[in-house]
C-alpha cells in the first residue's frame, strides 16, 4: 500500500531541477500585459483629486483603471462585500489600491504608478486598540462572549489569583512566492485564470462577479503555490480580478505579481491581539476559573476576522479542563491592512493566552510548570487511544467539556507528555539549566514545555465538504483531481497515495493534476488543515466507485462473487484468474464500463452555533508537545534556541516524511512569530517593516543545534482517511515553548514574573531583564 | 532607452540577449532566456531565491544588472544536473524531503553547490551561516542542513 509510506514531495524532482512552474513561470503569449497597483499614502480620508495623466503617458502604459472603469462589481471581499478592488473614493489604510496600471512590462507598470498625483482630505486614523475602543470602531455590534460556569465567582473564591495583560503581535506570511495571477481571455467572453491561491473557487466567484458573467465562464487553475500559510486564502482575489478585468478590456493576456514590498504593504497578516487574563487557582495548582479579554486588531475590512477571532476563543482552553471560564472577544476595525487567515487561524492567539496563564501561575505558586499543566489536563479517554465505538465514552467523560460544550473524547497528551519528558531528558536538563544560571551571571538559559490541542474542522460547518474526479484510462493509468491545492504541504502526494492504495497500483500510475474549477466545482479553501482529511476521503469515494464497477464486471465474467475480486500489487485477482491492472482496465473499457467517477465527502458529527458558543465545532483534536531550551545574553537581550524536542500526533500518518516536514516547519514558523518577527507601524499608519531587510523570519543560521522531531504512534479515534490526522496548522503552536523558554531565562534575572510581550524580540527580552533587575 | 547587446555564457552555452541597461540579470534570465529556475523572492538581495553564480562567485541575480553578465560565465540551477543525471545535492534534497513548496530550492541548491566547491568539508555551523542568506519559509531548515552535510560527506568519500 502506498499510504503510510515516507515518500518525497510529488514534484521534488522538478523542484531540484528548477523546472517546477509557479504562476510567474508559466510561458505567456507574446503580447502579455503586466499590472501594478497605485497605492494610497494615507491611512484614512477621502480622495479629493486624482491626476493620472502622467501615468497614462508613461512609457509602455496601455491602460489605467480606476473604480469608475470597472464594468461590474468593485469588490474582492471573501465575506461581506466591504473590500473594493480599487478605492471608491475613501481611503482606509496606507497601501490600499487606488488605481491599476496595465503596461507592456512589470517594470514599466511599476514605474508608471509613481507618476500619479493624488490629493486627499485626511481624517484621523484609528491605529490602536484604545482609538478603536474610543470610537467604538468594530465588526459585529459588540463583543462575543462564550461562558462555562461562573468564572468570576470561582476566581473570587480561589486561594491564588493571578492577572495580567500582554500584547501579542501579528505576523507576515512571507510566502516566498509573492501573490500572482495570470488571466487569459478566451472566446465568447470566457476567462482562464492561473492564480497562486488556496481557494480557486473563491477566485472564480470574484472574477465572475467582476466580469458580470456566470461562474461557468471562468475557469481557475492552480498547480502549486510557493507557500500559502493562509495568506493566499483571500488575498489573491485582488490580483486575479484586476487581471481578468484588464484582460477583458484589452483582449490580451494580463499578469500581475506583487513586488515584495507591495505585497507586504497591501496584504493582510495574522491578527495582533491584546489579551488580558484573570485566573483563580487552588493551592495544588488546579485552575478553578479563568476570564479572558481578547482585543483583536482586524484592520479595515472584515475579511475572515470573525471566524479567526472565534477560533481564538475556541482555543482559550488549549489542553486544560477549565471548570469555569469566560472569554470575551472584541473585533476591532482599524486603519491598517485587513488582517486575514494565517496558519492556526486565531487558534495560536487563544492558546498563547492560556499558556501564559499556566506559566504565570507556575511562577507564582512555585510549582514546576509541566507539573502544573499536567494537573489541569483534560481527562484521558477510557481504553487508551484505540478507535472507539460511540458507546465507549464513559459518563464521566461528559464532564470533560470545553468552554463551548464539546466533550473531549480523544485526549492524547498524558501519554505524549510523559514520553516527551523522557525523550527530551527534561528533568535533568531543567536542573542543569538552574545550575548554569546559578554559575553564570551574563548568559542565562531557559527551558520550557508546551502542549497543543488543536480543533480540526472549519467552524463554518458547510465548508467541511470536498469533491474529487478520477479517471482510469484503458492502459490502467489514473488521472487524479480534487479540490485541494498544493502549497508545499504535500497534499497532492498524500492524496495520490490514497488513490494508489485504493486501486492497489504503484504511485507512478497516478497522475496528479492541477486544481481546476472546471473539474471539481464549489470547493472550499485548502485551509483549516483540512486538505487531506476532506480531499483524501473524496478521492477514496471516487476510486472505490470505479473499483467496484471493475470488480462487478470481472466477477460477472468469471462467474465469481464480487467480494472475491482483489486489487493489489498492480494486479486484479478474481478466482484463479489474474490480470494486470492495465488489462483489467482494458477489459472494463471493452465491457463498456464507465471508468470515470466523482467522489464527495462531508465531515460527520459536527454542528456549531457561533453566537451561543455551543456545539461540536470540531470533528476531532490533533495534539502535540514540545520542549525548547534557549540561551539569552543578558547584556544585549540577544538569544539563541539551543535545542527543541517535539512529539506530534498525526494519527496514523499518511506519509511520515511529509508530516515531519510540516511539524519542523510549523514549529520554526511559530517560534518566529513569538520571537523575531515584529511588525511595526508608525504613527501615520505606515508599515515600516515591509521587506525581509527589516522583517526577520527565522533564517538557516537560527536552526536549533539539536532538533529532535518524532511522530506519536497513534491513530485517529474518528474514522478519518486511514485514521490519519490533519497536520498543517497544529505544529505551528509548538513554537509557544520557545517564547516560554525565553521567559524562563529572563525569570532567572530576578524574582518577579517576566511578563514578556510577544514577539519577544531581543529588545523585548532586554527590557524584561531590566524590569526584573530594577525591581519594577 | 536604447537596448544593449549582451553576449555571455549560461551553464556552458553561449547566449546573447538585448536588454535595457536597468534590467536585472534575474529578469534577463527569466524573461529573455526562459530560465525560470531563479526566482524573485524580494528583489533586494535579502532572500537568496535568485541565487546564481557569476564566474563561479555566488551572487543574488536581483542585484546584478543584465549588462554586467557580458563576457562572464553564469551558472543557474538548470545547469546543476549533467543531462539526466542529478547532482548529488539534488538527489539528497529529494531523499531528505528537504523541500516543501520548493520555491527556495533552486537558490539553496546553487548556494550549497558553491559552498561545497570551495569548502568540501564544512561544519554544521559553516553550512548554517553560509545558507543564512537563503530564506525558506516552509521547512525550518533542518532537513536542508542535513542534506547538505550528507552530500558533502558522500562527495568526499567519492574522491
Ligand atoms: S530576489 Fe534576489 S535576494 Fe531575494
Ligand atoms: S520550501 Fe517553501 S520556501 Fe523553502
Amino acid at each position: 500500500m502506498s499510504v503510510a509510506k515516507p515518500l518525497p514531495h510529488d514534484a521534488a524532482p522538478l523542484h531540484v531541477a528548477g523546472t517546477a512552474r509557479y504562476v510567474d513561470d508559466i510561458p505567456t503569449p507574446r503580447d502579455t500585459l503586466h499590472l501594478a497597483f497605485g497605492l494610497s499614502t494615507i491611512a484614512k480620508g477621502r480622495i479629493t483629486a486624482m491626476d493620472l495623466d502622467a501615468v497614462r503617458q508613461a512609457p509602455g502604459v496601455v491602460l489605467v483603471m480606476t473604480a469608475d472603469d470597472l464594468p461590474f462589481a468593485n469588490d474582492v471581499s471573501p465575506s461581506i462585500h466591504d473590500e473594493p478592488l480599487l478605492s471608491d473614493g475613501t481611503v482606509n489604510y496606507v497601501g490600499q489600491p487606488i488605481f491599476a496600471v496595465v503596461a507592456t512590462s512589470h517594470l514599466a507598470a511599476r514605474k508608471a504608478v509613481r507618476r500619479a498625483r493624488i490629493d486627499y482630505a485626511e481624517e484621523p486614523a484609528i491605529l490602536t486598540i484604545e482609538q478603536a475602543l474610543a470610537a467604538n470602531s468594530r465588526f459585529e455590534d459588540g463583543p462575543r462572549i462564550y461562558e462555562k460556569g461562573d468564572a468570576e465567582a470561582a476566581i473570587a473564591g480561589a486561594a491564588h489569583v493571578i492577572e495580567g495583560t500582554f500584547e501579542l503581535g501579528g505576523q507576515e506570511h512571507f510566502y516566498l512566492e509573492g501573490q500572482a495571477a495570470l488571466a487569459l481571455p478566451g472566446e465568447g467572453g470566457d476567462m482562464l485564470v492561473h492564480s497562486s491561491t488556496q481557494h480557486p473557487t473563491e477566485i472564480q466567484h470574484k472574477v465572475a462577479e467582476a466580469l458580470g458573467v456566470p461562474m461557468h465562464a471562468v475557469r481557475v487553475e492552480t498547480r502549486r503555490m510557493g507557500g500559502g500559510f493562509g495568506g493566499k486564502e483571500s488575498q489573491g482575489n485582488a490580483l486575479a480580478v484586476a487581471c481578468a478585468v484588464a484582460a477583458r478590456a484589452t483582449g490580451r493576456a494580463c499578469k500581475m505579481r506583487y513586488d515584495r514590498d507591495d505585497d507586504m504593504v497591501i496584504t493582510g497578516k495574522r491578527h495582533a491581539f491584546r489579551i488580558a487574563y484573570r485566573a483563580g487557582f487552588d493551592t495544588e495548582g488546579r485552575i478553578l476559573g479563568v476570564s479572558f479579554l481578547h482585543h483583536a486588531i482586524c484592520g479595515w475590512a472584515q475579511d475572515l476576522s470573525l471566524p479567526v477571532a472565534d477560533r481564538a476563543m475556541l482555543h482559550a482552553d488549549n489542553a486544560y479542563l477549565l471548570p469555569n471560564a469566560r472569554i470575551e472577544s472584541h473585533r476591532l476595525k482599524t486603519n491598517t491592512q485587513s488582517a486575514t487567515a494565517y496558519r492556526g487561524f486565531g487558534g495560536p492567539q487563544g492558546m498563547v493566552g492560556i499558556e501564559r496563564v499556566m506559566d504565570h501561575a507556575a511562577h507564582v505558586l512555585g510549582i514546576d510548570p509541566v507539573e502544573l499543566r499536567q494537573r489541569n489536563y483534560y481527562a484521558a479517554p477510557a481504553g487508551g487511544s484505540a478507535p472507539h465505538t460511540p458507546r465507549s465514552i464513559s459518563s464521566e467523560m461528559k464532564e470533560n467539556t470545553t468552554p463551548y460544550g464539546q466533550v473531549v473524547e480523544d485526549f492524547e497528551l498524558h501519554g505524549m507528555t510523559e514520553a516527551l519528558l523522557a525523550s527530551s531528558d527534561y528533568a535533568t536538563r531543567k536542573a542543569a539549566v538552574a545550575a548554569w544560571n546559578a554559575a553564570n551571571p551574563i548568559v542565562k538559559r531557559g527551558i520550557a514545555f508546551s502542549p497543543v490541542k488543536f480543533g480540526i474542522s472549519f467552524t463554518l460547518t458547510h465548508l467541511n465538504q470536498a469533491g474529487a474526479l478520477v479517471h482510469v484510462y484503458q492502459d490502467g493509468s489514473v488521472h487524479l483531481n480534487h479540490g485541494g491545492t498544493e502549497m508545499g504541504q504535500g497534499l497532492f502526494q498524500k492524496v495520490a497515495q490514497v488513490a494508489a492504495s485504493r486501486f492497489g497500483i504503484p504511485l507512478e500510475m497516478v497522475k496528479i493534476t492541477a486544481t481546476d474549477t472546471a473539474k471539481v466545482p464549489n470547493t472550499s479553501a485548502t485551509a483549516a488543515s483540512s486538505g487531506s482529511d476532506l480531499n483524501g476521503m473524496a478521492v477514496k469515494a471516487a476510486c472505490d466507485t470505479i473499483r467496484d464497477r471493475m470488480a462487478a464486471s470481472l466477477a460477472e465474467r468469471h462467474q465469481a462473487e464480487v467480494a472475491s475480486v482483489r486489487f493489489g500489487n498492480g494486479q486484479v485477482e478474481v478466482g484463479e484468474a489474474r490480470y494486470s491492472f492495465a488489462e483489467a482496465a482494458a477489459l472494463a473499457y471493452q465491457g463498456r464500463i464507465s471508468l470515470s467517477a466523482t467522489g464527495f465527502y462531508k465531515t460527520p458529527k459536527i454542528e456549531w452555533d457561533r453566537i451561543q458558543g455551543r456545539g461540536r465545532p470540531f470533528y476531532y483534536f490533533a495534539y502535540g508537545a514540545s520542549v525548547t531550551e534557549v540561551a539569552v545574553d543578558t547584556l544585549t537581550g540577544e538569544y539563541r534556541i539551543l535545542r527543541a524536542d517535539i512529539l506530534h500526533d498525526a494519527g496514523a500518518s499518511l506519509n511520515p516524511d511529509l508530516d515531519i516536514g510540516q511539524v519542523e516547519g510549523g514549529y520554526v514558523q511559530g517560534a518566529g512569530w513569538l520571537t523575531t518577527e515584529e511588525l511595526v507601524w508608525d504613527d501615520h499608519g505606515r508599515l515600516r517593516t515591509h521587506a525581509p531587510s527589516t522583517y526577520k523570519i527565522p533564517a538557516c543560521s537560527d536552526r536549533p543545534e539539536v532538533f529532535n522531531v518524532a511522530l506519536w504512534d497513534g491513530q485517529n479515534r474518528e474514522d478519518t482517511i486511514y485514521r490519519s490526522k490533519a497536520v498543517g496548522e497544529p505544529p505551528f503552536m509548538l513554537g509557544i515553548s520557545a517564547w516560554l523558554a525565553l521567559s524562563d531565562a529572563v525569570a532567572s534575572c530576578g524574582d518577579a514574573y517576566p511578563a514578556l510581550n510577544a514577539p519577544a524580540t531581543a529588545e523585548e527580552v532586554w527590557k524584561g531583564i531590566r524590569r526584573l533587575g530594577d525591581g519594577i | 532607452m536604447s537596448k544593449i547587446h549582451v553576449s555571455t555564457t549560461v551553464n556552458g552555452d553561449a547566449v546573447e540577449y538585448l536588454c535595457d541597461p536597468r534590467e536585472t540579470l534575474l529578469d534577463c534570465l527569466r524573461d529573455k532566456l526562459s530560465l525560470t529556475g531563479a526566482k524573485e523572492g524580494c528583489g533586494t538581495g535579502d532572500c537568496g531565491a535568485c541565487s546564481v553564480t557569476l564566474d563561479g562567485r555566488l551572487v543574488c541575480s536581483c542585484l546584478v544588472l543584465g549588462v554586467e553578465a557580458e563576457g562572464k560565465e553564469i551558472g543557474t540551477v538548470e545547469g546543476i544536473a549533467e543531462g539526466d543525471v542529478l547532482h548529488p545535492l539534488q538527489q539528497k534534497f529529494i531523499d531528505y524531503a528537504a523541500l516543501q513548496c520548493g520555491i527556495c530550492t533552486p537558490g539553496i541548491l546553487v548556494a550549497a553547490k558553491a559552498l561545497l566547491e570551495q569548502n568540501p568539508d564544512p561544519t554544521e555551523e559553516e553550512v548554517r551561516f553560509w545558507l543564512a542568506g537563503n530564506l525558506c519559509r516552509c521547512t525550518g531548515y533542518d532537513k536542508i542542513i542535513r542534506a547538505v552535510m550528507d552530500t558533502a560527506k558522500d562527495m568526499r568519500e567519492a574522491v
